[in-house]
């Protein structure tokens, strides 16, 4: 029977082609396993077999990020793997961000699992855990007899389409993904529990830990209103009657721009809000209410502000996730400096 | 005061000549709900479909759930306020149909009424596919307000699920359980060793379909206030039907509130529960500063030791719940939350919109955006043409043979954020 | 960017530089109890505050009350 394909990456120093000395040697592969690749392949036992590993060197690897990832996945993709390994690097960084960097790509590109293992302060694990799972190994080589078999039989499980169960069951690093399931005791029995420990002084697990939110540096301040170009930019939900491009009431995955162009202000012939989180009677009588057209004409006429934008930009707030936000944002700031906007109103419901 | 809740165990439910209960089967006569339903000139026409555990039943969209349930003896009756007129309850006795429900569905309100699936996939993330339901149909006037519309639905329910409970009156119940919170001091000296444990309810109250009422008055227009536990078993407390279908805590879940029972169950055992402390969330900020506020002064004013905190709905009103938890930790009070998680699609986003460091103690309810399969079923109760507006839903949701992809938040009281239900979330 | 919202607690938490307070969920820029005339009024002192906190130079998340 034929076996399983996989392939493994590790760095120069693993492939025993010299130290920090040699980290700049480019990518390459090597038929079956090297270094580190022969505990992989008595991990994962007869039915697997490592077929080819690929090496880099750290340094050149960080230093040509892309163009490293490019060839490696050529190269990778010559063997038709079902799985691939990379590491682990334990606390070895530039080696932990590589590991990541082509697991991540190998996924994307050649659509098969991937696995890597690296010690929890590696910069490597908080960059790449909610995209891939890295198994959480000690901070040094001599942890290698203990990682591997956790690496291979994490691929293993992969490879066949079993459930990955929770980060303590499999040994990867918590990814920060919610994922549902059915506990044994409803949620306001567990809470009773927990609210009795806390009385007590006694140690209790919370089953959410608070989030935490990105921080971005202030803009200067708009130096000169009386030429600059404004944006209505709203997490209102206004859209245009009928709602054409079908943004969700809540949770939403799109946005929209819509013309104002000639528009003295917003009619409510003319627009409606889909938002599902709020009372919509007073703003479905008038839009403006969220999108405030027509004080911006007023201020625009009276020559306050250069020139109101002849768009705005919308979607709906509620329940949209900060991943689907941050994306939106990241796709219209583009096109709002493209068209010469120097100053945006973000209004929320 | 002391509530006797005499449990009626429900196992099938049939059409009758008459409504009634008899060796465990609820027995309808749908002429009569369609009666009294119509007595509401904003309704038209109204029909009555019976749903049961197991079958291939869709119900959609839904608006409300509600327990018929009656008042056998001590002073008011039945949702007070509504129903019958105000006057204090929860204490006397109350026998219950467990097991059934009155089930109110139509043409949407707004966004955000939704889908109970009786089996398959889908059907386990509802407490509702385990009950026997008496859904009724109803259909507004042309043109009628939508606050209108929402108010006559809701009244069509209470209605209803009372009329449905006066079968229960002369029953005896399988069950009877004594709940009793006393008068404060009293109650305080009675277990002068346990923890004194209270239950913060905030109620959601932001306007059409997130409206929730106490004795009849709209939940917005009160300022923070103490209750007796049983009141609420007793439907002093009513839904407006609120918010996203996945946490509206629906009149059956005022009735049947997990936490006061899941206190009650450890009273005078391992805590002392002396009472409920009611809050709103509304939509001004003063009013979320004012209520926080009166919430953290009302707990230390009981001497509380700890509280359970329970929200309904997403987004701004966590703002509520983080106001709360911090106020009442800063009294010195031990605070555990109970909420849902709406952390996107792939589930790597923030599960909350604000966050307080005293919030270190959560127990989740399971997160809302997961995208769940819903398979064609043979009968649909109401109707599915709103599914891909409806909350959870997104276009395309809806295919041709009448199978569903839409998230899990689109299901009635799937990730409802009392902790009614075993579903909750972890970190992978 | 200057964000107009009600629940500042939140623009707070997921970091905005400026903050305008608005009316309320239902009614941001505006007031309708007020008459329409009443409603424009608020409206328009709030974009005049929002366009004030753009010229504004901030080295923080700063609340302009």
């Amino acid at each position: 029977m034929e076996k399983i394909k996989v392939v493994h990456y590790i760095n120069n120093f693993f492939a025993g082609i010299g130290g920090e000395e040699k980290a700049d040697i480019p990518p390459e592969i090597r038929p079956g396993t090297v270094g580190p690749g022969m505990a992989l392949q008595a991990a994962l036992g007869d039915e697997y077999e490592v077929v080819a590993t690929a090496i880099c060197g750290d340094s050149y690897f960080g230093e040509n990020l892309e163009k490293a990832t490019d060839e490696l996945i050529e190269m990778i993709r010559k063997y038709d793997p079902a799985v691939f390994v990379a590491g682990p690097a334990f606390n070895a960084g530039r080696y932990g961000v590589a590991c990541g960097t082509i697991a991540r790509a190998v996924e994307e590109k050649l659509g098969i699992p991937v696995v890597t293992g690296m010690y929890l302060e590696n910069p490597g694990a908080d960059m790449f855990k909610k995209d891939i799972h890295i198994i959480l190994t000690g901070d040094s080589a001599a942890d290698m007899r203990k990682s591997m078999p956790k690496l291979a039989a994490l691929a293993k499980k992969m490879v066949k389409g079993e459930e990955i169960l929770s980060p303590a069951e499999e040994g990867y690093i918590e990814r920060g993904i919610r994922v549902n399931y059915f506990a044994e005791e409803r949620g306001s029995a567990r809470a009773v529990e927990m609210l009795l420990k806390k009385m007590a002084g006694e140690p209790f697990v919370t089953e959410y830990p608070m989030p935490k939110f990105d921080r971005v540096a202030p803009n200067p301040a708009v130096k000169d209103m009386k030429h600059a170009k404004v944006a209505v930019v709203t997490s209102g939900g206004i859209v245009p009657q009928g709602n054409p491009d079908r943004i969700e009431s809540s949770s939403a995955t799109k946005y929209g721009v819509y013309s104002v162009e000639g528009m003295e202000r917003m009619s409510k012939d003319d627009f409606m809000t889909i938002h599902g989180g709020y009372d919509r009677a007073f703003v479905l009588e008038n839009p403006n209410l969220v999108v405030p057209l027509d004080a911006l004409r007023e201020l625009e006429k009276a020559g306050e502000i250069g020139e109101v934008a002849n768009y705005f930009i919308t979607t709906t707030g509620t329940g949209t996730s900060i991943g689907n936000a941050k994306r939106f944002g990241e796709s219209f700031s583009k096109k709002l400096l493209d068209d010469g906007i120097s100053a945006v109103i973000l209004t929320s419901t | 005061m002391k509530l006797e809740l005499g449990k009626i165990k429900i196992r099938d439910v049939q059409f009758g000549s008459e409504t009634r209960v008899e060796d465990h089967v609820l027995y309808i006569n749908s002429e009569e709900i369609v009666k009294k339903v119509l007595g509401d000139e904003r309704i038209i026409s109204a029909k009555v479909e019976l749903a049961r555990p197991g079958e291939s039943v869709r119900i959609a969209p839904v608006k409300d759930v509600l327990e018929p349930r009656v008042k056998v003896s001590g002073s008011g009756g039945m949702f007070p306020g509504f129903v019958n007129k105000v006057q204090e309850v929860g204490s006397g006795r109350t026998h219950a149909l467990v097991g059934a429900t009155v089930i109110t569905c139509g043409r949407i309100v707004g966004f955000q009424e939704g889908v109970i699936d009786m089996s398959g996939p889908a059907a386990k993330y509802t407490p509702f596919s385990e009950t026997y339901n008496v859904c009724v149909v109803i259909e507004p006037k042309e043109g009628l307000e939508t606050h209108d519309y929402e108010a006559a639905g809701r009244e069509a329910g209470l209605k209803i699920a009372a009329y449905v409970g006066e079968a229960g009156r002369n029953v005896e119940p399988d069950e009877v359980v004594v709940y009793e919170t006393k008068p404060l001091l009293e109650q305080i000296k009675e277990y002068p060793d346990l923890p004194k444990v209270g239950y913060i309810h905030m109620l959601q109250s932001q306007g059409l379909l997130h409206d929730t009422y106490y004795y009849g008055v709209d939940a917005k227009q009160f300022i923070p206030t103490i209750m007796y536990p049983t009141e609420i078993m007793d439907g002093a407390i009513i839904s407006g039907n609120c918010v996203a279908p996945c946490d509206k805590v629906t009149t059956y879940h005022h009735q049947n509130n997990p936490v006061i029972v899941d206190l009650y169950k450890r009273h005078g055992k391992d805590l002392n529960f002396v009472g409920v402390i009611l809050t709103n969330e509304n939509v001004f900020l003063a009013d979320k500063e004012r209520s926080s506020d009166m919430v953290a002064k009302l707990a230390e004013y009981m001497g509380l030791d700890g509280v359970l905190i329970t929200e309904e709905g997403y987004g701004n009103p966590d703002t509520d719940l983080m106001m709360n938890c911090k106020k009442v930790s800063q009294k010195g009070v031990k605070v555990v939350l109970i909420t849902d998680e709406f952390p996107g699609r792939d589930g790597k986003s923030q599960s909350l919109a604000d966050a307080v460091e005293e919030a270190d103690a959560l127990v989740s309810c399971g997160q809302g955006n997961l995208i769940i399969e819903f398979p064609p079923m043979e009968k649909i109760i109401g109707t599915l043409d709103f599914i891909e507006t409806m909350i959870g839903g997104y276009e395309g949701s809806l295919r041709p043979d009448g199978s569903i992809e839409a998230e899990l938040q689109i299901i009635i009281a799937s990730t409802i954020a009392n902790g009614f239900n075993r579903l909750a979330a972890r970190g992978y | 960017m200057v964000h107009v919202c009600t629940v500042v607690p939140i623009s707070l938490t997921i970091g905005a530089n400026r903050i305008v307070p608005a009316t309320g969920i239902p009614y941001p820029l505006g007031n309708p109890t007020l008459g329409e005339e009443g409603s424009y009024k608020v409206r328009m002192k709030l974009v005049k505050k929002a366009l004030a906190a753009l010229q504004t130079e901030v080295d923080g998340q700063t609340v302009f009350e």
